[in-house]
């Protein structure tokens, strides 16, 4: 059954085609797309034409290449954007809250820990509806008593911003107080002991200890908010984002432009990837 | 400070306003009345709650799926791979979740659809005539929500058997135990609270899912979280939407409250 007992050829055969298997399985839907994007068809399907790079660069009427087509360059930008301005404000607060819950002893801790974890058992559709709702009272509220027009209430890039924040937070805290849990308290006590002010404490001490869990958390940050697309759907307003964009197109009939994004969300989150997973081995081994 | 205005303004208050909308109805003459209305939509129309009903039991069937799928892997990585290749496998295996769940999706439509590329080897061997619909079915569905899923599972389960010692499994062999028995009372028991954290976030991804169903479902399989989009965007009935997202936060807090009673686990600590 395992390393050291004793086992039948057949079971293990048997063990290493079912995995063999399993990684065709997770594999064949990602290369299959990768390799279309280079195909010289007007449609994401075999027979196979010649290789073309027709999808990225091409721009002549039949074929509009990626780098070509202004809608889906703008939404990937979009994308971009939303994703720096989510990573930073869920590493900001997320961090803080993995300092509260770690350190901190306060009353209605438990409930209150409760509370910011519940984002990973609300659906992203209901956290969706329920921020649109909620804003949009706001929003009502604000023009009726006010008499002025809230735009970050209203669907926007800014209201994307702030859902995607709402529950990626949740993620960094996860990540950031597993870090915190091996901290050695008294590090920073030694360092106090010896003059250094609080905020010294926290730059040259423990923020030097946590890089590696904000690094990573960032990364994950980043993916999540780019990939997002059941929260998003609710709040976007008229800067679309890439999955969104991506969704409407796939839904109403596609081309190989499909296959040639996905092609380099594949390689650039592959690249991501390896680059965190390096940098993490190498902080490890220190 | 910022934690609790987080908290407050971006988690409890949408959510109470959730509910509060959900209990609004406007009555003939236009006025938004207080009323159950929305609710008793809700168990008047059947296809409103036979939706409710089959988009729970998929998203359970999903979730054992997944579990049945991945177990062996995190098994062999664990266990039974040498050590050399451990990480490689696993790098391997967190690849693929990296990529949005949209293209990976997309990725299963250019392979099972009518035109696509399976169809196109099926023919090309002789192996059928013309080419099959492959996908717009309950069966290509529930495939891609198990493939969309099984990271979420993998993990969990990779991480709590490797904190099992092999000598329990030594000792138990030694004593005279088969290998089933080894499974159900060592290595299933061992793994449980992996088991339960990886079946509540697959669960609830499921149940919340709109992709996977909306592209590779057919006309029959609708989700439910579909017919919440239907409300918000298609007819604009906002205080409907609410009671079915209402309907759906219950429900999926429900089933994870049962799992956890029936395991006697505790949410903060199957989560974190």
């Amino acid at each position: 059954m395992i390393k050291s007992l004793p086992k039948s050829k057949f079971y293990d055969n048997g063990f290493k085609i079912y995995v063999v298997l399993f990684y065709i399985f997770l594999f064949s839907p990602l290369v299959i797309t990768c390799i279309l994007a280079f195909n010289d068809s007007d449609f994401p399907t075999l027979p196979w034409n010649g290789f073309s790079l027709d999808w990225f660069f091409s721009d002549t009427e039949q074929r509009v290449g990626l780098f070509s087509d202004s809608a889906n360059l703008k939404s990937i930008w979009v994308s971009i954007q939303t994703a720096f301005f989510v990573s930073i404000f869920s590493l900001v607060i997320g961090t803080m809250g993995a300092f509260l819950f770690e350190q901190e002893d306060f009353r209605f801790k438990q409930g209150l820990y409760f509370l910011a974890l519940s984002p990973l058992v609300i659906p992203g559709v209901i956290l969706g509806i329920s921020l649109l709702l909620a804003t949009n009272s706001a929003g009502t509220f604000v023009e009726e008593n006010f008499g002025f027009d809230f735009s970050i209430l209203r669907p926007s890039f800014w209201l994307v911003v702030l859902g995607q924040f709402a529950f990626i937070s949740t993620f960094v805290l996860l990540v950031v107080s597993a870090r915190l849990k091996k901290f050695d308290k008294s590090l920073e006590e030694a360092a106090l002991n010896l003059g250094a002010s609080r905020f010294d404490v926290i730059r040259l001490i423990t923020l030097p200890f946590l890089r590696p869990a904000l690094i990573g958390a960032g990364a994950v940050a980043f993916l999540m908010s780019f990939e997002n697309f059941n929260t998003t759907m609710f709040l976007i307003g008229s800067d679309t984002t890439l999955p969104i964009n991506l969704y409407l197109q796939v839904r109403d009939g596609s081309t190989p432009i499909i296959n040639a994004i996905s092609f380099l969300l594949i390689i650039s989150t592959s690249i991501l990837a390896i680059i965190n997973l390096i940098f993490t081995k190498k902080e490890n081994s220190r | 400070m910022p934690i609790f205005l987080w908290l407050f303004l971006l988690i409890v208050l949408p959510h109470i306003e959730l509910f509060l909308m959900s209990l609004k109805y406007e009555n003939d003459m236009g006025d938004m009345v207080w009323s159950l209305q929305n609710y008793g939509e809700f168990f008047a129309e059947e296809i409103y709650w036979l939706t409710f009903i089959r988009v729970a039991l998929y998203s359970i069937l999903v979730t054992f799926l997944t579990f049945v799928i991945t177990f062996p892997i995190a098994f062999y990585i664990t266990k039974i791979v040498s050590v050399k290749y451990k990480g490689f496998l696993i790098i391997l295996l967190l690849m693929p979740f990296w990529v949005s769940e949209l293209v990976r999706v997309y990725g299963w439509m250019i392979l099972l659809r009518e035109s696509g590329v399976i169809n196109y080897f099926l023919q090309a061997l002789g192996l059928i005539d013309k080419p099959i619909e492959m996908l717009y079915n309950d069966v290509s569905m529930i495939m891609g929500l198990v493939y969309t899923s099984m990271l979420f599972m993998v993990v969990p389960l990779i991480s709590s058997l490797d904190g099992m010692d092999d000598s329990y499994i030594e000792a138990a062999h030694d004593l005279g135990a088969s290998k089933i028995v080894i499974f159900f009372k060592i290595v299933i028991p061992y793994t449980a609270p992996g088991i339960v954290s990886g079946s509540i976030v697959v669960f609830m991804l499921t149940l919340g899912n709109y992709l996977t169903p909306n592209l590779m479902g057919g006309k029959n399989s609708l989700w439910f979280t579909e017919q919440i989009y239907n409300q918000f965007i298609a007819s604009f009935n906002w205080n409907q939407g609410a009671a079915f997202g209402f309907l759906l936060l219950i429900l999926s807090s429900f089933i994870i409250w049962l799992g956890l009673k029936l395991t006697k686990q505790n949410l903060t600590k199957a989560l974190s």
